[in-house]
């Protein structure tokens, strides 16, 4: 362990989305200061500015190609809205809209899980002297006795505590996870054309009719996902679990979580937060109270971000990006948005926490399951491994309603209610994206778009100190840790990914004027 | 190029400029070749592309992964270097910031110049890499720009194949490389105006279309859903050239049109803007055409009859 006082930094922070920087300050090996830097910055929502609002449902879900669908949701919702149609979505348009973005949660939690995470917990190298059938495993000891071992190595070493057998049997996985993940992008491509950037969510509604044959073939890929994610991935998060229990007690963080909600179950409803959902919306802390949301109370303050001081604290729907980029108190291009001037973790632990509070049963049974496993109670969800946890059992939640909701399609009745650009409007999309709560807000004026704003995941998770100076979710679940190799600050690494950070959503704000910048960025 | 076993280690960088991961994780999605295939078995029997750096896959973060960048790039061996996303050029570059060379820091744009000239090849995968795409829309903030014209400001002469798509069909990829690994790097007649592949990119969407039957008959779908051509909910097929109709995306499961969407033309220069508003029809007398003005050889979308541009 190391000693005396001394900063870490790691830059660029892989297997991620995006490009992030992550500084920690530790004092006898424990990490006493946090800072999450975004180092990117683009300008999607200047962009969107003027155009057709048609558009914007295709165009901001280009913010990210890992989780395009949910932004093309939470623009499709702000949009009924600013159309006046939210409300009237035809049933199959609500459905199709759900199994599109259903089947990328399931793209997304396996991808994060075995290509994002896993190789901080899986030591592959151990398929080198493998001598059984698994092709998968010979392919990879083919690939090592070659002796090009990028990209799996060079990689930070001393702490992979599978058994050999473990590690050989979570690699053949690993590549096996490559395939399952790529079934639930067909399954995407079944109803939304083409996947990453889909194409059949629009304001109104879809635009691809179910046809039987259609529904077949999307449960026959569901099927396929199900077993992966039932008989493997769900055993593997468990056996890692198992390999690695100190981390059920560090990565805490905030210990506040919100949920606005998602994948829709009725249409009628037209206050998304009342909506009923599969995915239930609301607050908790560690007492696991559930409390209302209410969208008013968020405002993003931006002290210690970037952007002017006369812009913070404001709504997102009146929300002003004003670039300060020589601002002496700024460390990152993201702002820190605050729920009544706190912070808040969202993403799958928080939707798992809030169901688990709102008394849902399915949800309450499955969270239960796991911890009388381990013989621990509900704060053991408050960490690293409660965040693994929470993804796979909601990745198992998903791909069983969804069964049930291809179902629900019926061939020949409307798909969308098509209209043309209102004179005015103004709206409110509010979501679950797999790396939690999503919003989208927009202003229509002469048929036009006049604002459009996004509050995104990994802006609530990776936000900067705000004006008051409390640090975001990661930066508060990096304090306190203690790190046993300054070298290989797996610590450091096993955090942040536990939270599946998506830096290109978190970073689409106007694009400032230059700045000689002290930190960088990934390449 | 190294060799273990008689195969042929290729050795690849795949550099992230302003870039949202599609084009990365529709590799993933190939099927035949397939994401393993391309990294850990041979793409093609005895050729492996050793992947030596990807930030969204690799193992290593921070020095550690640096560090192999580094060791690649000093090597002289040569490698393939595959940039996804656009490069912001505005403010000297600092839009986008790249991880410390030797200490000092540095710009997305810098570094894609120096990777550029060290590299045997270069793939600029998706329209961002090609064209600045997405990241370059009005008012493009960021000054930013593709790859190809990144260089020639630069004054870098390198082969430079564009494989646009937003993202672009995993084959679109995959096939360019096998191509480079197995017959040599496309020539010039194999290349059409903006740099692309002839062999995927040479026909329009519209002349492969499985709905181009009701174009001739005048059935035209009013509204998403609708049976019939989709001319007049804006597809961009007539001046799209990509052959997504016949080759499908995810496993060849589906495409924009399949799905009721209008053709976005997402593989052109000046997507987005040139494409919007994207459910507005384009009489056909206006629709746009990409050719290289004569002179300066800059790309410029032109909107005249196509009668009058037919060779």
């Amino acid at each position: 362990m190391s000693s005396g006082r001394q900063t870490i930094s790691i830059d660029p922070i892989t297997r991620i989305e995006g490009h992030l920087k992550v500084e920690v300050v530790a004092d006898g090996g424990e990490v006493k200061e946090a800072r999450c830097s975004a180092q990117l910055f683009r300008g999607f929502e200047l962009m969107l500015r003027g155009r057709d609002p048609r558009d914007a449902a295709l165009l901001s879900q280009r913010v990210c190609g890992v989780c395009p669908v949910a932004h093309a949701m939470a623009s499709a919702l702000c949009l009924d809205a600013c159309f006046g149609i939210d409300g009237q979505i035809p049933a199959n348009g609500r459905v199709l809209r759900n199994l599109i973005l259903g089947a990328n949660f399931l793209q997304s939690h396996i991808l994060h899980f075995y290509h994002l995470a896993a190789l901080d917990y899986v030591d592959v190298a151990a398929a080198a002297d493998y001598a059984g059938a698994d092709e998968k495993l010979v392919g990879l000891r083919d690939f090592i006795k070659r002796g090009e071992l990028a990209p799996f190595m060079p990689r930070y070493e001393g702490d992979y505590r599978l058994s050999k057998a473990g590690n050989q049997e979570a690699a053949s996985h690993y590549v096996q996870a490559l395939e399952a993940r790529r079934v639930a992008h067909e399954m995407v491509s079944v109803f939304g054309g083409k996947m990453p950037h889909q194409v059949g969510i629009v304001v109104g509604g879809c635009t691809e009719t179910p046809t039987a044959d259609k529904v077949a073939a999307f449960l026959s890929k569901l099927g396929a996902v199900r077993r992966f994610v039932e008989d493997i991935y769900v055993p593997d998060v468990l056996a890692v679990a198992e390999a690695y229990g100190d981390y059920f007690e560090i990565g805490g963080g905030v210990k506040r979580w919100l949920s606005y909600g998602g994948l829709e179950l009725e249409t009628g409803e037209r206050d998304l937060l009342n909506r009923e959902r599969l995915f239930a919306a609301g607050r908790v802390g560690a007492d696991l109270k559930l409390e209302p949301v209410e969208a008013s109370k968020i405002a993003e303050y931006v002290k210690h971000s970037w952007f002017e001081d006369s812009t913070s604290g404001r709504h997102p729907s009146e929300g002003e990006t004003v670039p300060a980029p020589e601002k002496e108190t700024g460390y990152s291009w993201i702002k820190a948005p605050r729920y009544d001037g706190e912070p808040y973790e969202v993403g799958p632990l928080a939707r798992a926490l809030v169901s688990y509070a709102s008394g849902d049963e399915e949800a309450r049974g499955e969270v239960d399951g796991v911890l009388s496993r381990f013989g621990a109670g509900p704060e053991a969800l408050f960490s690293v491994l409660g965040r693994h946890a929470a993804r796979a059992l909601e990745a198992r939640r998903v791909v069983n309603a969804m069964a049930g909701w291809a179902l629900e399609l019926m061939p020949g009745e409307p798909v969308c209610e098509w209209r043309e650009p209102p004179e005015a409007g103004s709206g409110m999309g509010l979501t679950e994206a797999p790396r939690g709560a999503l919003g989208h807000w927009a202003e229509v004026e002469n048929h036009r778009l006049t604002r459009y704003q996004l509050v995104v995941p990994t802006t609530w998770n990776a936000s900067p100190h705000d004006d008051e100076g409390k640090p975001g979710p990661i930066e508060q679940a990096l304090i306190g840790t203690r790190i046993w190799d300054a070298e290989n600050p797996f610590e450091v690494v096993r955090i942040v990914r536990s939270f599946d950070p998506c830096l290109a959503c978190s970073v689409h704000m106007l694009t400032p004027r230059g700045r000689e910048l002290t930190t960088c960025r990934a390449l | 190029m190294g060799s273990s076993e008689g195969v042929a280690e290729h050795p690849a960088v795949w550099f992230q400029a302003s870039a949202c991961s599609g084009c990365v994780v529709s590799v993933l999605n190939g099927v035949a070749p397939n994401i393993r295939d391309l990294v850990v078995d041979q793409l093609a029997p005895g050729h492996h592309v050793s992947l030596r750096f990807q930030p969204t896959v690799m193992a290593g973060a921070g020095e550690v992964a640096l560090e192999i960048l580094a060791a690649t790039e000093e090597s002289k061996e040569g490698y393939l270097l595959v940039v996804d996303g656009a490069l912001p050029t505005a403010a000297g570059g600092l839009y986008g910031r790249a991880a410390k060379k030797g200490g000092q820091a540095t710009t997305m744009h810098a570094r894609a110049l120096e990777l550029a000239e060290g590299a045997s090849a270069i793939v600029a995968l998706g329209t961002c890499a090609s064209y600045g795409g997405m990241h370059a829309a009005e008012p493009n903030p960021s000054g930013s720009v593709g790859v190809s014209e990144a260089l020639s400001e630069a004054g870098i002469e390198r082969p430079v194949i564009n494989v646009p798509g937003c993202p672009p069909h995993p084959d679109w990829f995959t096939g360019t490389v096998a191509q480079a690994l197995l017959f040599g790097l496309p020539g010039a007649e194999a290349l059409d105006t903006a740099g692309r592949p002839k062999r995927f990119y040479g026909r329009l969407v519209h002349d492969l279309c499985q709905r181009r039957g009701d174009f001739e008959a005048h059935k035209f779908a009013k509204a998403p859903g609708e049976p019939g051509c989709l001319y007049e909910l804006g597809c961009k097929g007539p001046w799209t050239h990509a052959d997504c109709p016949e080759r499908e995306f995810n496993g060849g499961v589906s495409w924009c049109v399949k799905a009721g969407s209008p053709c976005h033309g997402c593989v052109e220069p000046f997507f987005p803007d040139v494409s919007c508003p994207i459910y507005a029809k384009i009489g056909l007398g206006e629709l746009p055409r990409i050719v290289r003005e004569e002179g300066t050889g800059e790309l410029v979308a032109v909107r005249r009859p196509q009668a009058a541009e037919e060779e």
